[in-house]
């Protein structure tokens, strides 16, 4: 055991928009400051990749000043948002692109999995395919014949392995490329959201042979995925990214509770001020929180909700009105309604609670409208997205499905065996 | 980690990277993939089309035959005792493997985009791949080229071939070499400079011109004497002389001007091989 992948100051600049105008003149000079022997100037500026801010310079670091060490036999999960560098710094692993500064040394071949089915030729059968593709990803001819069976066996296309490949469904394609990628057998293996591949009996499957790679053979696994229950169970260590730079390193679980509250745009809760300030009532906030939590903690699958509501209502017969949320998913279809019909509204400030089930929803981003409603009839204010919240992924047993389960509610039901 | 470790690392990433990084160990490890590679481009070229290989013939035979009508008919470009269609037809087999080289490598970057951005393989595979399985095309031609000179053989004209004809696999080389080593300059600045793809199609044919591929060497010299040097300078040119000279015994073979070519063609592959190197590093980000 040692230390296997050394990455010092590694850094990755881009350059944003247009390339073409102003860039052989900025290569120009970049040449001339090379040749007397200065510093590099386009390297000075350049901010960090923040997509939502708009920067004033054409040069953003998409990974910035990153140092780690890898252990021989370790099994490290990166993650991160969307933009926070983890394909680059994988790129880079992988020597698909070169840094901008710094080094890398490693002790072992690394082989990655970055996208399965890299330099599938249609034409050919999947055999030639096998061999062609195990090629790409760094075999020799003698290694992919001796697994070769193995590999066929495991992508479960024994009938068609001798059609061309542009005859296969997609998931056959897909099912043939990762087992090609699965009896890799370099010294480091960087993997890539591959888990996201095939049906769930493939998708098990994949699983298995991953915890052997990594757990039963020992080897050295860099793992980038967004799935957290997945990095979970295979990972030893975690590394959270943000914005090009290391915001977290060190045991997986923390890891990954330090990105779900990083991550996720905590907003369970939302104060309004004067925002919604009528003749009618004042909005003060609405905060969503599991029973028995503090507000800033995470809302687990198996908690259970707690929507609350705090309104102040200005008319004098209170018991007229009530208020009404439609809950939405991520993708704006809505889930149900529900409303505080049955309880009365008093004149002045009112803290309403509204329980929801134990493990009620699935874990995702929800998004409520919230509406004023008088007389049980008529909407008097309307307000859609007004907030949202997020349930997160309880522990989940592993080897068993990976992915997210369909649907958003997941009610408890009473399972009986009545066989006589 | 202790000091002294240190120079057990296998490889090191680097942001500066040698000028000259020729990992020779590393691209004969991936050797397999240079034979899987020329495997599926025989393979595949063809599949689905009606005439298949037969494309391969049609092409430079009509040419022979267009350059014959409009050069030696017409313009009355004189090709010694050698009939002008065998002589056309050696000439543009001949360029025709050059070119494909050429044209084929200079795009190496982009039309591997997809698969370079994700694996990394000695880029330089890629190239010397197709620089090979264009090999399998030239064969085929050469073979309809030995076909017609067994025919005008048999007529009686007068052809003829001497052992001089053991050198034109080196002269293959040499060609194969040439269109490799200008294709991967070209390919490097072509990832940046979209430019030159369409200013390559149009000096291609250009250098055709200059490559003495339809008229003898020693007819440029004797009638445009001042621009005679836009030839001599071209290492094409002596090739395509000695390749019909050792093809159908007609012409000169010039050993200044093959070495010229060896030497010229040296310093471009080593020349293509530094920019190919510096480029697979990054091309990535721009391409």
């Amino acid at each position: 055991m040692g230390v296997i992948l050394k990455v010092e100051n590694i850094s990755k600049q881009y350059r944003l928009g247009l390339i073409g105008s102003g860039a052989l003149g900025d290569d120009l000079k970049r040449w001339w400051y090379k040749v007397r022997g200065k510093e590099d100037p386009f390297l000075k500026v350049g901010e960090l990749n923040d997509r939502s801010t708009k920067g004033d310079s054409q040069y953003v670091w998409a990974i910035k000043d990153i140092n780690f060490e890898v252990q021989e036999g370790e099994v490290l999960g990166i993650i991160g948002k969307n933009g926070a560098g983890k394909s680059t710094l994988l790129k880079i692993l992988s020597r698909v692109t070169g840094p901008t500064t710094g080094n890398i040394k490693t002790k072992g071949r690394i082989a990655s999995l970055l996208e399965v089915g890299t330099g599938f030729h249609p034409e050919l059968t999947g055999r030639e395919n096998i061999y062609l593709n195990g090629a790409i990803l760094g075999m020799t001819k003698a290694e992919i014949k001796s697994k070769e069976d193995e590999i066929i066996a495991f992508s479960g296309c024994e009938r068609y392995i001798d059609t061309p490949v542009k005859r296969y469904s997609s998931g056959m394609r897909v099912r043939l490329a990762f087992a090609v990628a699965a009896f890799l057998e370099p010294d480091i293996l960087v993997i890539d959201e591959v888990l996201a591949v095939g049906d769930a009996e493939f998708q098990k499957k994949a699983i298995g042979k991953m915890q052997d790679i990594s757990k039963g053979d020992g080897r050295t696994v860099l793992f980038v995925s967004h799935n957290m229950a997945a990095v979970k169970s295979l990972c030893t260590r975690g590394m959270v990214l943000r914005q090009g730079k290391i915001a977290f390193m060190g045991d997986t679980t923390e890891a990954v509770s330090f990105y779900l509250k990083d991550g996720f745009e905590l907003e369970n809760k939302k104060i309004f001020d004067d925002l919604y300030d009528n003749d009618l009532f004042i909005l003060h906030e609405i905060i969503a929180k599991g029973q028995n939590k503090t507000e800033s903690a995470l809302i687990l699958e198996d908690d259970a909700l707690e929507l609350v509501t705090c309104i102040t209502i200005k008319s004098s017969c209170p018991e007229q009105y009530h208020v009404t949320y439609h809950l939405f998913n991520e993708l704006g279809e809505p889930l149900f309604s529900f409303s505080s019909g049955s309880i009365d509204l008093l004149k002045g400030y009112n803290r309403l609670h509204c329980s929801f089930p134990k493990s009620f929803l699935r874990s995702g981003q929800y998004f409520l409208s919230f509406f004023v409603v008088e007389n049980k009839r008529k909407a008097v204010f309307i307000e859609k997205d007004i907030m949202s919240f997020t349930v997160v992924d309880a522990k989940r047993d592993l080897g068993v499905y990976m992915g997210k389960e369909p649907g958003y509610i997941k009610p408890q039901l009473t399972w009986q065996n009545l066989t006589e | 980690m202790n000091r002294s470790s240190d120079d057990t690392w296998l490889y090191n990433i680097s942001s500066n990277r040698k000028l000259i990084n020729f990992n020779f160990k590393e691209i004969w490890r991936y050797r397999d993939l240079l034979v899987l590679f020329v495997k599926r481009d025989v393979i595949t070229v063809y599949k689905q089309t009606i005439l298949g290989p037969l494309w391969y013939l049609i092409q430079p035979l009509f040419t022979a035959i267009t350059f014959t009508l409009i050069f030696n008919k017409v313009a009355n470009i004189e090709t010694g005792a050698v009939p002008p269609f065998l002589f056309n037809l050696a000439s543009i087999s001949v360029w025709n493997y050059f070119k494909s080289c050429l044209t084929a490598t200079s795009n190496t970057f982009n039309s591997n985009a997809g698969i370079f951005s994700k694996v990394y393989f000695p880029r330089i595979i890629s190239p010397l791949s197709v620089v090979i399985s264009n090999l399998m095309r030239f064969g085929i031609q050469l073979f309809i080229f030995i076909i017609f000179f067994l025919y005008y053989y048999l007529k009686g004209a007068q052809v003829s071939i001497n052992e001089s004809v053991l050198l034109f696999p080196l002269l293959v080389v040499i060609m194969g070499l040439l269109g490799l080593g200008l294709g991967m300059i070209i390919s490097s600045m072509v990832t940046k400079y979209r430019d030159l793809k369409y200013l390559l199609n149009f000096g291609v044919q250009l250098l055709m011109y200059t490559s003495a591929v339809m008229y003898p060497l020693a007819l440029v010299r004797e009638k445009l004497p001042q621009f005679a040097w836009l030839v001599e300078y071209n290492p094409m040119a002596y090739i395509i002389e000695a390749a019909r000279y050792v093809l159908l015994n007609t012409g000169s073979i010039s050993v200044k001007g093959l070495g010229f070519t060896i030497i010229s063609t040296m310093i471009l592959l080593l020349l293509g091989m530094l920019v190919f190197n510096k480029t697979e590093k990054n091309f990535i980000d721009t391409v």
